[in-house]
């Protein structure tokens, strides 16, 4: 098979013109919170390049992460397939089967050695015979796979910190990837699952710059993981005069009050929910009636009750939760704390983690 | 001669599923399902909050999102006889209604399709005649001769490009595929169509639920609150544009399940009618029931009853009931798993076990040992039988208790295809069963939804009863089991509750009832029984083992979540 066409000329065949092309820069760069001077040359060097090789392995999951990446409007995964990557191996989406499922695999490891992107979905458990495919366990096939990737984006909570499997009493010794792969770049995209649009800009922004985005001390991308909800939220005036919904349908539910109170999770969880929302920006968790149940966070699923407030007696004289400080440590979280902070390395991360 | 053939993983469903035939001069003699990953998310959800367990045991499933967690739901709910505002009544049938459209329709076009349509073949198709085959079918407006050109120009640069991505390897060429390349084109371009539209859809999920995938619930109702206050700041998502955005939705899902998904399998059953002589199952099949007219608790009202069919006999229901410990029972004797009073007992899920015993080959492995154990699901059975769950029995059901509209529906497609009934039994018989539950589902939503504005407009906003809220109204013990129907078919948890903790939960889900290995009495399981006896072409290519499994639609990752340690884990595999 040839392996000649550029992106550039593939796009031109197929009547995209260079100003869609630099529209798709442009989102991009907005995504990602990056200057505006560099779209062009984001557009020149994306213009010459084939399409990039994706490797999606499925361990531990439960596809969420695969289902939210089809949500996604901006790019979308039609544009994303057809137009910018080669998604050479996902369980989900591909059509090869079986043996011919797993030599496209070998193939595209081959093929693009030293280049191909690897995306993980669900956590490993070091158990080997707890979760195989093709007979090979899941241990053995990130190991193979992250050889000879470019870079590893561990897609959602269960890939980036063990997740769901992971949580008490973790009954497979179930692993994040950053536990098994200690010598790639890995970034993580956290959430259960990762809101879309912060997949496809980090592929976005690989793709047009070739380099990984500036990430925090828990190696999630600034662009999406650098605020919390809560300073976000179009609920936050309520809490700061301390109106609060007492449950799920009184008066203060119907007017958007501060969930807080029904155990919203919004001031320890670092993600971007708030403001790029969910589907098509209809709404977001909050929005809907619900907490934020801080699912970006590692060990989220322990740290907390579902309903249980975060901190005690904090309320009712003003905004008392803007120090992430207490509240990272009351709720035992303690991963809050570092998100804030510069990136001080994985030591930190896993012992935010344990 | 004899070999065995190896099918894993299967793609386009979802989780892990391996299947292995031991094969004849072509034929499957005998076939094995295996799921291959474990997790272990009901020992997880143990001593948590009753209250807390829907968000767990929702991560069951990132595909069937919603159906686990509201299994959940109503597990605690009938545990502590909590009662739910109708209005939170409706929001949880429109969501599984539109869970239902939307699984529906990306199984058939993004997870099915590719076994029926040849990818390749399309790109020789006339782009006129495409449209006119189009428009001799349907009304849908994309459709034109440009329209279908413009699909075929992006695909074709897609492959001289030489990058096919998800769609290298396929069996493209295989001689199985008997579609005409104009029929294939139409079906590619409806792929990407299905890709857009099902972005647009789920928002319905997120109105009520603040996100999709993972919609978030609530025991004793629904979280959103029905915000009315006028002007620019509503309170919550659910207010005016909300509920107008929710309509829109429902529309926008008939339009496409009319014009493009029924239409669709119409015409491409039309061109394999063969597979509905092929891959029928175990001819039993088991529905729970759902969606409830009045309260859940009125099973009278319920659009799907419940109910068993055993041996296609549709003239006798047999009642199912999920609290007689007689009836549902889970088995392990070929499955990785041990229990207390040995592995050919069968316990009902209130009193279930799992405690890993993995005797399988250590990875890397060629072959199972199917001779004993060979898979992490386990095998359940209703009163010691094998049935089947899903679309195909939910039609069935509807079809025998005299369901008008499914009765019409089912006529007519049997007339159209010229077929009997007894065609149904098949492989395109469940295909062509999860269309036409589409279409009565997403005429359903027009139903729940104007309702919902009834009872809106009448003054009711209630969406949620908090009168059991508090774990200090609840009895030191209780317990429960949340049914639904899925998409994928009966699906149930059993809670039971101690001092306000989850002291044992158990979920037997759809694809642990289809996709079940072997029990005690070797009897298979249904994927297992629909596999036996198919002529594959190419074993080198086995498509026909895709299309009958993917018939079924599989969640292995549903099937697979077990482990719930009464007793102590029992590892016979080396820690790494």
């Amino acid at each position: 098979m040839t392996r000649q066409s550029t992106l550039g000329a593939l796009l031109r065949s197929q009547g995209v013109s260079r100003r869609a092309f630099l529209k798709f820069c442009t989102t991009t760069a907005s995504v990602m919170a990056l200057p505006a001077s560099l779209i062009p040359v984001m557009a020149d060097a994306l213009e010459q390049a084939q399409r990039q090789s994706v490797i999606w392995l499925s361990f531990q999951e439960c596809t969420g992460c695969t289902e939210a990446l089809t949500r996604s409007h901006a790019p979308t995964l039609e544009g994303l397939i057809f137009d910018f990557i080669s998604l050479d191996y996902h369980h989900t989406l591909q059509a090869a089967s079986g043996r011919a499922a797993e030599a496209a695999r070998e193939e595209a490891m081959r093929e693009h050695a030293g280049k191909y992107l690897l995306l993980v979905d669900g956590s490993i458990p070091t158990v080997k015979a707890y979760s195989t495919i093709a007979g090979i366990s899941n241990l053995d096939m990130l190991k193979d796979s992250a050889v000879n990737a470019a870079a590893i984006i561990a897609v959602g909570t269960c890939a980036a910190y063990g997740g769901l499997p992971m949580a008490a009493p973790n009954p497979t010794s179930a692993v994040p990837v950053s536990d098994l792969i200690t010598d790639k770049p890995i970034i993580n995209i956290p959430g259960c699952p990762p809101l879309p649009l912060a997949i496809t800009g980090v592929i976005a922004h690989y793709l047009t710059l070739g380099t990984l985005p500036a990430l925090d001390a828990l190696d999630r991308p600034l662009a999406f993981f650098g605020e919390n909800i809560h300073d976000r939220c179009y609920r936050r005036p309520f809490y700061d005069r301390g109106l609060f919904a007492e449950t799920f349908d009184d008066a203060g539910a119907r007017k958007g009050w501060c969930l807080y109170k029904l155990g919203c999770k919004g001031p320890v969880a670092y993600n971007a929910c708030a403001h790029v929302k969910w589907n098509q920006g209809v709404s977001f968790p909050i929005q809907s009636g619900h907490g934020c149940i801080g699912c970006s966070e590692p060990g989220f699923w322990d740290s907390a009750g579902i309903y249980e407030s975060i901190a005690d007696g904090q309320f009712g004289t003003g905004p008392k939760l803007a120090s992430a400080a207490v509240v990272g440590a009351v709720a035992g979280a303690g991963a809050a704390l570092l998100a804030r902070g510069k990136k001080e390395k994985k030591a930190a991360a896993h012992a935010a983690n344990e | 001669m004899s070999e065995r053939i190896v099918v894993d993983p299967i793609t386009r469903i979802e989780g892990h599923l391996r299947i292995e035939a031991q094969m004849e001069g072509g034929v499957i003699q005998q076939a094995y399902s295996s799921g291959t990953m474990v997790r272990g998310i009901e020992t997880i959800v143990r001593g948590r909050d009753p209250r807390d367990a829907w968000a767990f045991v929702q991560r069951i499933c990132g595909v069937c999102t919603l159906v686990h967690g509201l299994a959940g739901v109503r597990a605690a709910e009938d545990a502590l006889n909590y009662e739910i505002p109708p209005n939170a009544q409706l929001i949880r049938n429109l969501m599984i209604g539109a869970q239902y459209v939307h699984d529906h329709v990306m199984h058939f076009y993004h997870l099915h399709a590719l076994d029926w349509v040849d990818l390749v073949s399309s790109l020789s198709a006339d782009p006129k005649a495409t449209s006119e085959l189009a428009q001799s079918i349907s009304s849908y407006p994309r459709s034109s001769p440009g329209y279908f050109a413009d699909v075929q120009k992006r695909l074709k640069g897609f492959v001289e490009a030489g990058q096919l991505g998800i769609f290298a390897n396929g069996y493209w060429g295989h001689p199985a595929y008997k579609l005409p390349p104009e029929a294939n084109l139409m079906a590619v371009a409806h792929y990407l169509d299905a890709l857009a539209w099902q972005r647009d859809v789920v928002t319905l999920h997120a109105i009520f639920g603040g996100k999709n995938p993972h919609p978030n619930m609530v025991v004793g109702g629904m979280p959103c609150a029905i915000s009315l206050e006028s002007g620019a700041q509503a309170g919550t998502a659910l207010d005016v544009i909300g509920l107008e955005i929710v309509r829109n939705v429902i529309t926008k899902m008939r339009d496409f399940v009319d014009q493009v998904y029924v239409p669709d399998t119409l015409a491409i059953a039309g061109y394999y009618k063969d597979w509905f002589k092929i891959g029928e199952g175990v001819g039993n099949f088991m529905c729970y029931g759902d969606f409830p007219a009045k309260g859940f608790g009125d099973p009278a009202t319920y659009l799907v009853p419940g109910g068993v069919i055993l041996n296609r006999d549709l003239s006798h229901i047999e009642p199912v009931d999920l609290h007689n410990e007689d009836e549902i029972q889970e088995f392990v004797s070929r499955a990785w798993y041990d229990y207390k009073d040995g592995k050919d007992v069968g316990l009902h899920p209130y009193k279930g076990e799992t405690s890993f015993a993995f005797t399988g080959p250590e990875p890397p492995y060629d072959l199972l040992n199917v001779d004993q154990e060979y898979s992490w699901l386990k095998s359940p059975r209703w009163r010691g039988k094998p049935v089947e769950v899903g679309p195909l029995a939910r039609v069935l059901m509807l079809y025998t208790t005299g369901h008008e509209q499914t009765k019409a529906l089912v006529d007519s497609t049997l007339q159209t295809l010229d077929l009997p009934i007894d065609a149904l039994y098949s492989t395109m018989g469940r295909t062509a069963a999860r269309t036409l539950e589409t279409k009565v589902m997403v005429d359903a939503m027009d139903g729940w939804y104007a309702q919902l504005l009834a009872n809106i407009r009448g003054g009711d906003t209630r969406t949620f009863n908090d009168a059991l809220w508090d774990p200090k109204t609840w009895p030191r013990k209780a317990q429960g089991v949340g049914h639904m129907e899925a998409p994928r078919g009966a699906l149930a948890h059993w809670m039971v509750i101690e001092d306000g903790k989850i002291a044992n939960y158990q979920a037997v889900v759809p694809s642990t009832w289809n996709a079940g290995p072997r029990d005690a009495q070797n009897q298979r399981g249904p994927y297992e029984a629909a596999l036996e006896g198919q002529t594959l072409h190419d074993p080198e290519q086995p498509i026909e083992i895709l299309r009958t499994i993917h018939s079924f639609d599989p969640c292995i990752a549903c099937a697979v979540h077990l482990t719930d340690p009464q007793g102590e884990e029992i590892l016979r595999v080396k820690v790494q």
